[in-house]
């Protein structure tokens, strides 16, 4: 099995209120078909062994859906290798002798906890705020009873594919979190279940977006390269028109 | 000791029914009073915590991920069954009823399997009026797809994340209570025990694991919803945090371990790669829908595919062994997981594997490529076959993917009654943490639909039979009890930092994962369990000796975490040893090698099973085997309940 030597360069960080800085590692014999995240445990059970501090990071299911990991690869959130997150990128796309930059995902909204850890929870308080169908349990009519038409059911599946890791606001200049609220709006919005809250969902959810601290868009689109779920900024759109219309029937009312 | 399952008398179809009927109510005005832990935000858990807030309950809710949306359900990927007969292929409730029984190698409780198959059609109905967008057929109806276990097509799938779609609605009806002020989220939090006052499970001492801060939490009632201990292996297709700890600890506070031997061992995961390795990926069993098994028939050429001389297309059709169609006729690729692992295992036993490692068999697509087109493969497993790809770097369009079996699910858990309620009053188990509905073998698409069943539909009705016999609110933090237990967490994690010895926290996992994998993996005996059972000792007196935790306790210390875990898990180990070792018989995930058919047995002969298949004993072992902890040092108790087959005749499983 080939292997390989690279040069870390890690963000480094004791906890929220200290100062971070850039550490260099030597990642030494690491194997192609191990993952990046392997890749990190190895150098940590190196650390370890050497009497220092592993290095923090976020993961859980390392099979890409769970959302967890969340580094910043040579500039690029989840590596610049198209759909994937980073527990999926191997290091068969890496050469001998690389040198490998990697830092959180960074954005106002979300601070830095220690190391590569950060803190999303600005995306579960959006969701609170009105990304969901009010359906109590017990209260729900057989499942035929509302058709949905093909399309609409993979528009809104499509949506629905976003898996929260926050990416796009990482990627985004502004930080902002457009894809991640226009996908997960999206979805709901596409159905004929989400119709009656559609209004009251697009405007507390785009509010909860702005009193959470992410930056406005303006249409560069880093968000969908980056997307480990490949969303397209098409449901941005989408968003700002359900938002244009809810607006202007608040005001109406 | 028997226990007492409290089943409800009456016909096996109208248990559920009048149960409900019988059971006390809490008035709406009295439930707000009621405080309830639900610990877990899963499928199980999120679905309990969001209901019992919609009923008025106050909830605290505990998860150590960062969002109660990233819990392990999430990764599920095939699908969810439910009995609604839309395919009109003769599904029914007692089918999926039956199926489950006989899935279960018949150790499965009937009450409580029929009450989930007739829950599972309202789960349905649940998830599409939250938006789940489950897929759908051209004039807008439900499309289903069968799994293993069933000749029926009764699983409801959204693409290849089936789990991911149910928790996050899940998930949004946990956020809509958030915000309502019914639960109270508690995010990177983590269980490290339980407090037990007057013998009845009152609250919980948490570590945030961000701060490190260590605190009492009571409530009229525990529910843990903390999912399987599939880790004890370390390599699992769980997520890297899973764990036994909540439940572990549970255990020792009084809750007894049920049928902990009961393993799922998934048939389709990708090959092991390393030594680095730290976890294994499942590929659905849906692929089984069209994938064909196949190792080569000769030793020869499966040597030249290890050693890279040939390629799978190399070997022509006739000197194929598409194994499990040949032994299986009628359910073929599609027979139970169990069935279907211990199988690649013999091929791999026999020299006939093609992974490098020689463990690997190949999972082929090229037959229904050729008849359906790439593009209908495309749509129904796309994003399996690109997650194949970028893990192994092949193409599964091109040639066969290479699989190997791999720990996915425990069947066994904490024992619950029928109300899912441990025998330690007060403490409710839902999901995969319990051990109730799936007997010795779990049938795909089946674990979402328990987790959701208990926790939308079982839990919210039956959890008042506990809280009636409770006055609200009597015991509060101030009980010197959870002082006591605070103080035992904290010098717990005191301990653990001070040893301050030389191997990583990942070296005793991987050294524990391997033993029990060995020992105690897809067939057991009893030599080896016995020796497993001398071995763990070892490796807990040279963890607590020799375990080097950097850092502080104070703060986000994720070696200090993965330290408790694994040291439960090695304790757990002994637990899970000892259940296998006094079950002398095979039974789905169990498999002891001593206790399989051979030529001589009659049902041979007459050709009702074949040779190595699995041998029950039910004149000495139909009961559940139910686990008492004891002090360090010495074996736990065994405790049984009797399984009672009033619908069902235990027979020899036959998928041919």
């Amino acid at each position: 099995m080939p292997l390989l030597n690279l040069n870390l360069k890690v963000w480094r960080q004791d906890s929220a209120d200290s100062k971070g800085r850039i550490e260099s590692y030597e990642a030494k014999e690491i194997p192609t078909t191990a993952s990046f995240l392997e890749m990190i445990d190895i150098v940590n059970e190196r650390l370890i062994n050497d009497n220092e501090e592993p290095i923090h990071f976020d993961h859980d299911c390392r099979e890409g859906i769970c959302g967890m990991c969340s580094m910043t690869i040579n500039g690029v959130p989840h590596s610049k290798e198209q759909g994937i997150t980073t527990c999926q990128l191997h290091m068969r796309k890496f050469s001998e002798g690389d040198t490998i930059w990697i830092e959180p995902f960074r954005a106002n909204a979300f601070p830095v906890v220690k190391d590569l850890v950060t803190n999303r929870s600005s995306f579960d308080r959006i969701i609170q705020a009105g990304g969901y169908i009010s359906a109590r349990t017990g209260s729900a009519p057989d499942a035929h009873a509302t058709p949905v038409p093909k399309a609409d059911a993979d528009a809104a599946f499509d949506a629905a594919a976003c898996i929260g890791c926050g990416a796009c606001v990482a990627a985004c200049k502004n930080a902002s979190a457009m894809l991640f609220v226009s996908a997960k709006a999206s979805h709901l919005n596409h159905l004929p279940q989400g119709q009656v809250e559609k209004d009251s969902r697009t405007l507390a959810m785009v509010r909860q977006m702005d009193e959470e601290g992410f930056g406005n868009c303006t249409n560069q689109f880093e968000c969908e390269a980056v997307c480990p779920k490949e969303i397209s900024a098409d449901h941005i759109a989408k968003l700002n028109r359900d938002y244009l219309v809810a607006s202007a029937r608040e005001t109406a009312s | 000791m028997s226990l007492d399952s409290r089943i409800p008398a009456g016909p096996l179809a109208d248990k559920w029914t009048s149960h409900k009927v019988d059971s006390k109510l809490i008035n709406p005005a009295n439930k707000r009073k009621f405080k309830i832990i639900v610990v877990g935000s899963g499928l199980a858990g999120g679905s309990a915590a969001a209901t019992l807030s919609e009923l008025g309950y106050k909830v605290d809710c505990f998860c150590y991920q960062d969002s109660a949306r990233r819990a392990h359900s999430i990764a599920a990927q095939g699908g969810i069954n439910a009995a609604k007969n839309y395919q009109n292929d003769g599904d029914s409730i007692f089918r999926l009823f039956y199926d489950t029984i006989k899935g279960g190698d018949f150790r499965a409780r009937e009450a409580n399997v029929h009450r989930l198959a007739e829950i599972s059609n309202n789960i349905i109905d649940q998830c599409v009026a939250q938006g789940v967008p489950f897929a759908r057929e051209y004039g807008g109806l439900l499309d289903n797809r069968s799994f293993g276990g069933a000749q029926v097509k009764r699983t409801f799938y959204a693409r290849g994340q089936t789990g991911q779609q149910l928790l996050i609605g899940c998930y949004q009806a946990l956020s809509k209570e958030v915000a309502k002020g019914g639960v109270k989220m508690h995010t990177r939090s983590e269980m490290l025990d339980l407090v037990v006052v007057d013998g009845h499970a009152k609250g919980i001492v948490v570590r945030d694991l961000v701060t490190g801060e260590v605190t009492s939490h009571a409530a009229d009632t525990v529910i843990l919803a903390t999912g399987g201990y599939g880790n004890v292996f370390y390599l699992s297709t769980n997520a890297m945090g899973c764990n036994v700890m909540a439940a572990f600890r549970a255990h020792k506070r009084g809750a007894y371990m049920a049928n902990p031997c009961y393993t799922q061992i998934h048939p389709t995961c990708i090959p092991v790669s390393g030594d680095y390795q730290s976890k294994l990926t499942l590929m659905s069993e849906s692929l089984r829908n069209d994938g064909r098994i196949w190792v080569p028939k000769s030793r020869e050429d499966a040597k030249a595919i290890r050693e890279g001389r040939k390629k799978a297309t190399d070997i022509s059709e006739e000197n194929r062994d598409y194994y499990l169609e040949r032994k299986y006729p009628s359910f073929g690729n599609l027979c139970p997981r169990d069935i279907a692992s211990r199988a690649a295992k013999e091929a791999c036993d026999d020299e006939r594997g093609v992974a490098s490692s020689g463990l690997g068999v190949y999972l082929d697509f090229a037959d229904a490529i050729a008849r359906d087109g790439e593009d209908a493969i495309r749509a129904r497993y796309g994003n399996l076959f690109q997650m194949y790809e970028k893990i192994s770097g092949d193409d599964p369009y091109k040639s066969p993917m290479q699989i190997y079996p791999a720990v996915h699910y425990t069947m066994g858990g904490l024992w619950v009654d029928y109300n899912l309620m441990s025998n330690l009053p007060g403490l409710h188990v839902l999901g995969e943490a319990n051990f109730s509905d799936h007997g010795a073998n779990r049938l795909g698409a089946s674990a979402l639909m328990q987790g959701l069943a208990d926790g939308y539909f079982v839990i919210p009705s039956t959890i008042a039979v506990y809280l009636a016999t409770q006055r609200p609110g009597t015991v509060t933090t101030d009980h010197p009890e959870f002082k006591r237990v605070e103080n035992q967490v904290n010098n717990r994690l005191k301990s653990l930092m001070e040893i301050k010895g030389n191997r990583p926290v990942d070296s005793f996992h991987r050294e524990l994962g391997l033993l029990i994998w060995d020992k105690c993996g897809m067939a057991r005996d009893e030599a080896g369990l016995r020796e497993a059972l001398e071995k763990i000792p070892k490796i807990r007196d040279e963890f607590w000796a020799n375990v080097r935790i950097p850092g502080s306790a104070n703060g986000l210390n994720q070696e200090l975490e993965k330290a408790g875990r694994v040291a439960d898990f090695i304790d757990f180990a002994e637990v899970l040893c000892h259940d296998a070792l006094n079950r002398a018989e095979s039974c789905g995930g169990h498999f002891r090698s001593e206790h399989q058919f051979t030529e001589a047995d009659e049902e041979v002969k007459d050709g009702t099973t074949e040779a190595g298949e699995a041998k029950r004993h039910d004149d000495k072992y139909l009961y559940v085997a139910a686990w008492e902890h004891t002090d360090a040092g010495r074996p736990p108790i065994l405790h049984t309940e009797e399984l009672v087959y009033e619908e069902v005749k235990p027979s020899i499983r036959s998928y041919k």
